[in-house]
């Protein structure tokens, strides 16, 4: 049966992540945007919250720790772990993007680890907060050209290269790397290992200073003779060359609607106080005129909430098909497509609405178009989405549209 | 949101979290136990708290428990078979007329009477009179999409009784309904039409320019209507007109002395054989305006009538991009340009993925106006912005669609030029049809 809003049991959750955005994070929000580097203290409280909550939520709650795809089940309709974590982490995101990206235990390797971590390795790095690290310096969105190398010594495997752009690298206790076991059997010999924080050979070499998202460390690790027992290679170490890549492309397919999610999340928070701050001054977008009956500023204003409803129904609809087991990697492409040009899109106008107000610094409109670019890069560009998507519709293999 | 009592708690727990001191005296890792431990609690309490009141709620009404409301895209059954068969219809019998009836801009002859098959009014009129009685905003939603999937002006010529049927159930008094809805029950096709648009540019629909005095024998109506469908064959309108300083729909039969209809073919929606209405002092009856002595709860809204009629509008923009779509697929994966198919190049490609992205978005914006507006919620904010991202994204894949054509796309040789006027309407039109 169609129904599209919230369901009424995520509403306490929503409303909890909503309470922390305003009373948490937008406090916050300015401080660490311009300290850089520094640790936000005020997260570890919050995490030791946010853990109660979510322990005492009859189904586990909600995080990137916990995503995975919902068994298919036609009987009935679940609406489960994915969409929870969307609708929560938009709340957050309303708040501030870096510190949501910056909350221990909730980075992109709890996502990993959650989707293909066995028993084992799940009760050593379940409540560890880890890292992703992909991308290298020659190597971003081309994930398959990836030249750290993981060389098998006995029951150790040695890692040794150079990855960059590593979320929580620096503040996360366990990082998930992405090595080739071996160069020459290309993106198949993939895999993903987990090095915890402390391993001799490990070495965080650099922090990036950044457009925005300032609140969030952004680490450079080098890896020289770096020795990681066997049992911390995520999933197969078969290498397959058939299915290969396919396993460790899947994490997308949980994580992509969350990064559109925190990209909603920003753009509310822009058409929110754009809006606000237009009432002041007498222009009130309250949909009674048609946008072609109305002025170019209420105009505007309908456009963005368009395309952000639209951005986020797609974002809800995407998870709400991984909670149900159906193969979701084009509705999560479109989801992150369309939720990360038009976060950036929206907070970029708002700036524009608004002149010097949204310009300078009194407001944190300017902040949020500063944040919101780098949800339209990481987690696969836009470009990359969209060469997804065309592919799937058109039934084209990576060599034929490239 | 306000804050409420939680909000506070974080907001002190942070403060407290920065003081400087606590990380000095190491106060920090136990009072984090502390909240941990403090919020699990107040959680589980809260929620068992909301469960109780549902549990007291469920037993006050003493009701089979109510299927949980959660998220849900999934159709019924019932509108999984009504989608499917609608759709065959739309391939097998609308698609190949809608070439020449766009040429000629001529209702295709026996189309209405054909499509009385799909029983579409039936669906809305009352068990008592005849039909289903099941008035549902959001199959109709379905119906139109796949419709105009076949074509788009011949949708809208097959929807117009339809949506004359859906307005009077669901706002006509018992006389009403009674003297009118039998007659679309009837082996024959019944037509009908709704004129709401007037010829004039910016064009408002809260400030109509038709108008209806009250005489002794009931009403008077003048005006001029535009876009209006089935080239004067209907035998029944629903007009809209200002009365009494308000907008109100007038139940006007064809044959009334001083009605006119005259053909005005337009740029698009040839096939539906658009003309003009004009009203020169109409008399009508007294029992002529919709709703009339209805009750409060039941009484006529134009707002929601416009808006039902937009998101019409909208799902037949969706249905024709997606026929605009389904085309360009195989189109650009067998046009060879440089040694391969242009599909191979992301220019090209790009623009696919974006018309599968923007056709998903006004799905999904139809779908939650169409819904809240069939579980009787208030819809109009949903219904204007998905009338705002129609318009917008559906008239960008009429271009579009021309464009990866090519010098081809330009000609009568494919659908796509038609698709490309045809889709212009949707920035023009208000009323004409009604979910």
């Amino acid at each position: 049966m169609i129904n599209l809003e919230v369901p009424k049991k995520l509403r306490v959750l929503v409303n909890q992540a909503r309470q922390t955005a305003d009373n948490v994070f937008r406090p916050i929000s300015r401080k660490y945007d311009k300290a850089e580097h520094d640790y936000p203290i005020e997260l570890d409280m919050f995490a030791a919250i946010m853990d109660g909550m979510n322990d005492a939520l009859e189904d586990g709650g909600a995080g990137s720790g916990k995503l995975r795809q919902g068994t298919k089940d036609s009987s009935q309709i679940q609406n489960g772990i994915n969409m929870t974590t969307v609708l929560g982490l938009a709340e957050l995101c309303r708040g501030d993007v870096g510190l949501s990206l910056t909350m221990p235990r909730q980075g992109l390797g709890n996502a990993a680890i959650a989707a293909v971590a066995n028993d084992e390795q799940l009760s050593r790095f379940g409540n560890k907060w880890a890292a992703m690290a992909i991308t290298e310096p020659g190597c971003g969105s081309d994930s398959a050209a990836v030249r750290t190398s993981a060389i098998k010594d006995g029951d150790d495997y040695i890692i040794n290269g150079e990855k960059i752009f590593v979320t929580s690298g620096e503040r996360a206790d366990a990082v998930v790397v992405w090595a080739t076991v071996d160069k020459n059997l290309g993106k198949a010999a993939i895999k993903s290992f987990v090095v915890e924080k402390g391993t001799p050979g490990m070495e965080v070499t650099r922090l990036e200073k950044k457009l925005g998202i300032k609140a969030s460390d952004t680490a450079s690790i080098s890896f020289n003779d770096c020795r990681v027992p066997r049992a911390n290679l995520l999933g197969s170490e078969e290498v397959n060359v058939d299915k290969g890549f396919a396993g460790v492309m899947q994490t997308f397919d949980n994580t992509r609607p969350v990064v559109a999610a925190m990209a909603i999340g920003v753009a509310t928070a822009s058409v929110e106080r754009t809006k606000e701050l237009l009432k002041k001054q007498g222009i009130d977008a309250n949909y009674k005129r048609p946008a072609k009956l109305s002025s170019q500023l209420e105009a505007e204003v309908y456009q963005m909430e368009a395309e952000l409803e639209a951005a986020r129904l797609l974002t809800i609809k995407a998870a709400w098909m991984a909670d149900n087991g159906q193969p979701n990697s084009m509705e999560a492409s479109i989801s992150k497509a369309k939720a990360g040009r038009t976060a950036n899109d929206i907070t970029l106008k708002c700036v524009e609405l608004l002149g010097t107000v949204g310009y300078c610094e009194d407001e944190l409109l300017e902040k949020w178009a500063r944040d919101s670019k780098i949800l339209d890069i990481f987690e696969g560009t836009q470009q990359i989405q969209q060469l997804i998507i065309a592919r799937r519709l058109l039934g084209k293999s990576s060599n034929e549209l490239k | 949101m306000p804050t409420d009592i939680q909000g506070l708690g974080l907001g002190l727990a942070s403060r407290f979290a920065a003081n400087p001191l606590v990380r000095k005296y190491g106060l920090a890792k136990p009072a984090e136990k502390i909240a941990y431990a403090a919020t699990k609690k107040g959680f589980q309490l809260v929620q068992k708290g909301m469960a109780k009141k549902n549990q007291n709620k469920q037993k006050d009404i003493k009701a089979l428990p109510a299927p949980a409301a959660l998220f849900d895209l999934s159709l019924t059954e019932e509108q999984q078979m009504i989608r499917d068969s609608v759709k065959s219809y739309a391939e097998n019998n609308i698609r190949p007329l809608a070439l020449a009836a766009d040429e000629n801009a001529t209702l295709p002859e026996s189309l209405l009477e054909d499509a009385q098959e799909l029983g579409l009014n039936y669906f809305a009129i009352p068990e008592n009179l005849g039909g289903a009685g099941q008035l549902s905003p959001m199959t109709s939603a379905l119906v139109a999409e796949d419709l105009a999937w076949g074509d788009f002006s011949l949708a809208y010529a097959i929807l117009s009784s339809s949506s004359v049927v859906n307005t009077i159930s669901r706002w006509g008094n018992e006389q009403q309904q009674a003297s009118w809805l039998p007659k679309f029950c009837e082996e024959h096709a019944y037509n009908a039409a709704i004129a709401v648009q007037e010829p004039q540019p910016l064009f408002n629909t809260e400030l109509l320019s038709t108008k209806a005095k009250q005489n002794k024998k009931g009403f008077t109506i003048s005006g001029t209507k535009s876009l209006v469908p089935l080239a004067g064959n209907a035998q029944l309108y629903l007009v809209a007109a200002q009365f009494k300083g308000k907008n109100q729909v007038f139940i006007v039969p064809a044959d009334s002395k001083g009605l006119i209809f005259e053909s005005s073919p337009a740029m698009g929606l040839r096939g539906a054989e658009v003309g003009t209405l004009k009203l020169d002092k109409v008399q009508l009856d007294k029992h002529a305006l919709l709703g009339i002595n209805q009750p409060q709860h039941k009484a006529f809204n134009y707002q929601t009538f416009i808006d039902s009629s937009h998101l019409n509008w909208c799902a037949m923009a969706i249905g024709c991009s997606q026929a605009a779509l389904d085309y360009l697929i195989p189109y650009v994966n067998e046009r060879y340009a440089f040694g391969e198919p242009i599909s191979h190049r992301q220019s090209v490609a790009f623009m696919i993925a974006n018309m599968k992205i923007e056709i998903e978005s006004m799905r999904l914006l139809l779908w939650k106006a169409a819904s809240r507006f069939e579980r009787g919620e208030d819809f109009h904010r949903d219904a204007f912005l998905a009338h705002h991202l129609c318009m917008d994204k559906s008239m960008e894949i009429g271009t579009n669609a021309v464009q990866l054509l090519g010098g081809h796309g330009f000609t009568k040789e494919h659908p796509a030029e038609r698709w490309y006027r045809d889709l212009r309407v949707l920035a023009i039109i208000s009323g004409g049809l009604q979910l």
